[in-house]
């Protein structure tokens, strides 16, 4: 605990941290431009100097580590003019483009140069121009205007593990590169955009859009994934023009994956924006009205039995809660929120949660990594497995398919036969397993959409409970969820009922004719083809397969438009702010049940978005602890039964194209163009 | 003037055999074994008392440099530098040592690193050095098979052994921490200090960075002991030395000197004085393109060593000594130097990055007087913003020489930019409408 006087003040700060850490403890402003909390220390844009007693020179305070009875001085006639000679430097060489550029308005170079620049121009030689680089349909260049902080080469080696950005050339002539000017294969690029101080690295789909003075900011959260990052949605006129990330630091810290940044010009193609009916075969617009009419009078001719309903992955907990308690009064128990069939298990929430919790990761010291791709799945997470690894003494094995993880992994085998060779001990993995003081198991989708799902995942919880998984304080149980709205429906029991039919019993027996009637809360990951002559009732904000295949459309709202509730992977409860009102006659989700089931006469109660959460919260308790993750305890789930050796396999092919926000972006498409199906560009191609 | 039998380089002009039989005859080798036996306190307390300063050119004392390397050797291994990426220019002493005498080197290898507990030196070796290179590794490889260097090194039972690196001839890698970086395998920029080596050096762990020729000379003090390396030169700047004699003198030299020599003794004796006459001296750089240059006036009685040539706003740095008549364009040639080291910083930190550039680009316009008189000003406080706030020395070496002309030749550079502007066809924007101004008048009067 170093003792030192900044500004003539004492202060005693925890040990390790460094002078400019400590000047911010007390209150003194050090201005930066390379250095980052979250990366390594390079010290090189010098603009964090301050005088240090002792010391000949101006030491970088960044770098230096606090020491006991050291004097920094930062208001000195000297650390004044070491701030203008570095500002006068950066700015030399710097375009003052600033009228068009993107980062205007929110450049670390702007409002530095500002505080503690000159304001003056001595330099009357020529500037220097650097050529752009082509990072990919998401980062834009203007290399020009880099300052050389190395942020972006830090990022993409340290945080997303892809050594793809480095420096080349010396001196003035030093300039950073990809090396082979190819774009960069990482789902957290559009963090570097953040990153940059400057306007060198800015967001291509977003370019020339809106200045940022302009745009209302609206902090809510992500629904790409199950990761339920912290996002700050800027709209303008009606449009979300941009997603950036918040500060959280027990889900994404202060990064998001380019799905859930760039995915937004996806809210404003293939809306749903009015309700629909369909007649003759065709669908036609209609009015709330109409379309509620023509629900009602299929219902009234239809028993409950015949009844079933799917909640969809993006589906908010409060209109999951409402549709649960339309089923029932409608005496339907054929309700599934797993629409890829998992064989989830309710009966212990421990059991379909990410126990360990996000931040938890860093603590674990080995991984059993079970039919899941975390960096498609949930990149975040994937960026905290990395962060864990480069902490030192972390082992990470893999059963299921092959994929670059960003760090080591070893993979032990494709299917289930591997899980019971590490149970029985026969497997090199169940070693380091066992020496692990806190080892950690992850199951993802693709072990549990199987027919033996339910075995797989009693596997899985046979693989924990022996290998000291579950102890005291410890939690290594894991499911790595894929969908935002998953957790949410689990905890409200949107699973069928006593005598109810699951998802693939449901679309048999509409397939059958035994389901006349089906209700779609966004589900549009099911075989469309397979539900016969259903009446298929779709609630959902695009255009997708289910609004194709309806019967009647009823117009919802998107995440950034609604007020809701999602429960992410780890069970941590967080509530959306709407940031934007649904386009035309679109409603948020809640209310159409609610509305709906009034036309039904089967009215439910409550009237208020408040009212509606006071219920749930009693029915279920767990939805009024807000933004805490789970404790859940621990108990018995899955199955014990036999497993077949197929090998698990990702239910994500195309990590841009997993929901119909991300399937009517454009950008997304773009990038799956470019990452996935790796098409290459001949150069006619626009 | 140095004894011949003081001299420690005695094959630095190769006319002897540089091979292991040759450098044993001119007594390297010679009793190693008991030079080790001494101990690694009593080697680095040597070390000391002989008062010898890095000959690299920050004169930093060596011994104690040694004993800044962690007592008792923990996990991670201890490591030897030398630096052998001589690349300032004007200098050409390790070159010679390196090809002339490599026993030296290694033998010094193996005596430091055992006084700081380390088993494996390494030679960073400018990548230009082809021919030293090659010396060098058969050097080694003659040291290995004659059980020099080894498993049980010169008998001593200390394992040692001496891994020659080349480089890839960038200036900025014979910086230590760059070096470092370098011998790593990744892009040559010095890295920050603290952590020093002797804490976090190559591979992360503790390691000491020497220049060739202070690891060359430390087992003839040690064989011939500290009081004699002392008695040598002035307090505080013991020992002898090698200077590199180039420029306008009649004969170019490398050549071994006691410390504190008079520079014009220097010149004359070895290198058969400055071209056309003493007199004729306009200004010497004493330690190489990095230290400012002094004028004639202050040449007369100028001792070459660390504190004398601090005295006068100079240093010795490498004692490479670039001598410049009067028939030298001292603007030009100081703007070459900036050139150099616009060419040479690894453009990491800004102010070295951005201010190297700008300082060479108004050095050039200097050259031709294309410049206002406040500019002179303007650049010294450049040069004043880059010195100091670099990560490493490099933006203090580019600052040096521009402060050292402006310091001594300010009349001379304003002489240039006056005369630029009196030559009408280059007159400034201003004061050539005026003139074209006024005949034009006259006209209308007329």
């Amino acid at each position: 605990m170093p003792t030192l006087t900044i500004d003539g003040e004492e202060i005693t700060v925890e040990d390790g941290l460094t002078v400019m850490q400590a000047c911010e403890q007390a209150g003194v402003e050090i201005p930066r431009f390379c250095y980052h909390d979250r990366l390594s220390i390079a010290g090189n844009c010098r603009m964090c100097l301050v005088e240090m007693e002792r010391s000949p020179k101006p030491i970088a305070s960044c770098a230096m580590p606090a020491g006991e009875g050291m004097v920094i001085k930062t208001n000195t006639p000297l650390v004044k003019k070491a701030r203008e000679g570095v500002m006068e430097f950066l700015l030399i060489n710097h375009p003052l483009d600033c009228p068009i550029c993107d980062q205007g308005g929110e450049c670390d170079l702007q409002d530095q140069a500002m505080a503690y620049g000159r304001g003056s121009n001595r330099y009357t030689e020529n500037k220097r121009a650097v050529k752009d680089k082509d990072l990919g349909p998401l980062v834009s260049t203007i290399m020009t205007r880099c300052i050389h902080c190395t942020r972006c080469i830090r990022f993409a080696t340290e945080i997303a593990g892809v050594e793809e950005l480095g420096a080349t050339g010396r001196g003035e002539h030093m300039e950073i590169t990809t090396y082979v000017e190819s774009a960069l294969t990482s789902e957290l690029s559009g963090n570097l955009v953040d990153l940059c101080p400057v306007g060198a690295l800015t967001s291509k789909p977003y370019a020339f859009a809106a200045r940022s003075w302009e745009l209302t900011k609206t902090e809510t959260i992500d629904v790409h994934d199950a990761v339920g990052s912290n996002i700050r949605v800027d709209a303008r006129g009606g449009a979300a023009m941009r997603v950036l990330p918040r500060l959280h630091e027990g889900v994404n810290e202060e990064w998001i994956s380019d799905k859930t940044r760039h995915a937004v010009d996806g809210l404003s193609r293939q809306r749903l924006d009015t309700p629909y009916v369909r007649e003759d075969g065709k669908l036609r617009k209609a009015t709330w009205d109409e379309a509620f009419e023509a629900i009602k009078a299929r219902v009234e001719r239809t028993e409950g039995g015949k009844i079933a309903a799917l909640a969809g992955d993006l589906a908010d907990a409060e209109s999951v809660f409402a549709l649960k308690g339309l089923m029932t009064s409608l005496g339907s128990t054929n309700i599934d929120c797993r629409q890829d069939g998992a064989a989830l298990d309710t009966a212990t929430r421990a059991g379909y949660l990410f126990n360990t919790t996000i931040a938890g990761i860093e603590d674990a010291d080995a991984v059993l990594l079970v039919g899941t791709n975390p960096r498609w799945e949930a990149p975040l997470i994937n960026a905290r497995f990395r962060k864990r690894y480069l902490m030192g003494g972390f082992q990470a094995g893999v059963v299921g398919e092959v994929h670059d993880l960003t760090y080591p992994a070893t993979h032990l085998g494709a299917g289930p036969a591997t899980l019971s060779e590490i149970l029985a001990g026969i497997n090199e993995f169940a070693k380091v397993l066992k020496a692990a003081d806190r080892p950690i198991i992850v199951v993802g989708q693709s072990a549990l959409t199987r027919e033996d799902g339910a075995a797989v995942l009693g596997l899985a919880r046979a693989i924990a409970e022996k290998f000291g998984m579950i102890t005291d304080g410890w939690n290594g149980f894991n499911v790595l969820h894929t969908a935002a709205g998953r957790v949410g429906a689990l905890d409200l029991g949107f699973v069928p009922g006593e005598g109810g039919k699951d998802t693939n019993a449901i679309i048999n027996a509409a397939g059958e004719g035994a389901i006349e009637i089906l209700y779609l809360l966004g589900a549009d990951e099911i075989a469309m083809n397979d539900l016969g002559k259903a009446f298929v009732i779709y609630q959902g904000h695009h255009g997708d397969a289910g609004a194709h295949r309806a019967d009647v459309v009823l117009p919802g709202a998107a995440y950034t438009e609604k007020d809701a509730t999602y429960v992410n992977t780890e069970g941590r409860v967080q509530r959306t702010s709407r940031a934007l009102f649904a386009p035309g006659d679109a409603r948020e989700d809640w209310s159409i049940l609610r509305a709906l089931s009034e036309k039904l006469g089967q009215t439910l109660p409550y009237n208020s978005l408040n009212e509606l959460r006071a219920a749930m919260i009693e029915a279920v308790p767990t939805f009024g602890e807000l933004d805490a993750p789970a404790t859940a305890a621990w108990g018995d789930f899955g199955k014990n039964g036999d497993v077949s050796d197929a090998p698990f396999v990702s239910p994500i092919t195309d990590f841009y194209m997993t929901n119909p926000i991300c399937r009517s972006s454009e950008t997304m498409a773009e990038c799956s163009t470019l990452y996935i199906q790796k098409t290459p560009r001949t150069g006619t191609d626009g | 003037m140095l004894h011949d039998r003081d001299r420690i380089f005695t094959n630095l002009y190769g006319i002897h055999d540089w091979r292991l039989v040759g450098a044993r005859k001119r007594g390297d080798w010679d009793g190693t074994k008991a030079i080790l036996e001494k101990g690694r306190d009593g080697i680095i307390v040597e070390m000391k008392e002989s008062g010898l300063r890095g000959r690299g050119g920050a004169g930093f004392p060596t011994g104690l440099k040694w004993s800044f390397m962690p007592k008792e050797v923990g996990d991670r291994p201890h490591y030897l530098v030398v630096n052998a990426d001589e690349g300032e220019p004007g200098t050409c002493k390790d070159r010679d040592i390196l090809r002339h005498d490599p026993h030296k080197l290694i033998e010094g290898c193996l005596i430091a690193g055992f006084a700081m507990g380390a088993h494996t030196a390494y030679i960073y070796v400018r990548g230009e050095f082809h021919n030293e290179s090659n010396n060098l590794e058969a050097a080694v490889e003659e040291a290995r098979e004659a059980g020099l260097l080894g498993k049980d090194a010169c008998g001593s039972g200390w394992a040692f052994d001496v891994i020659v690196h080349r480089g890839a001839g960038a200036y900025i890698c014979g910086e230590e921490m760059a070096l470092i970086e370098s011998l790593e395998g990744k892009k040559g920029q010095p890295r920050l200090k603290p952590p020093f080596p002797a804490n976090m050096g190559v591979w992360g762990c503790p390691t000491t960075v020497n220049n060739v020729e202070s690891i060359a000379v430390a087992p003839t003090i040690l064989r011939r002991g500290a009081g004699w390396f002392s008695g040598l030169g002035r307090p505080k700047n013991t020992g002898t030395k090698v200077f590199c004699i180039s420029g306008h003198v009649e004969n170019p030299c490398n050549v071994e000197e006691e410390m504190g020599i008079p520079l014009r003794e220097l010149i004359k004796k070895h290198a058969g004085g400055v071209r056309g006459g003493w007199d004729n001296l306009l200004a010497v750089i004493p330690g190489g393109s990095s230290v400012p240059c002094v004028r004639a006036s202050t040449c007369d009685n100028l001792p070459m060593d660390f504190d004398s040539l601090a005295e006068v706003r100079s240093g010795l740095g490498t004692a490479a000594v670039i001598v410049m008549d009067k028939s030298t364009d001292i603007i030009a040639a100081i703007a070459r130097l900036s050139k150099f080291y616009a060419h040479e910083s690894c453009g990491q930190c800004t102010p070295c990055r951005e201010g190297t550039g700008w300082m060479w680009r108004v050095m050039e316009r200097l050259v031709k007087g294309e410049a206002h008189i406040e500019e002179i000003d303007t650049l010294l406080d450049v040069a004043g913003q880059v010195e100091g706030h670099t990560i490493c020395a490099l933006g203090d070496a580019a600052a040096w020489p521009i402060q050292g002309l402006i310091r001594n030749f300010r009349p001379e550079v304003e002489a240039r930019i006056l005369s630029y502007q009196k030559s009408a066809s280059h007159a400034p924007a201003g004061t050539a409408k005026e003139t074209k101004a006024e005949p034009a008048k006259e006209t209308e009067a007329a």
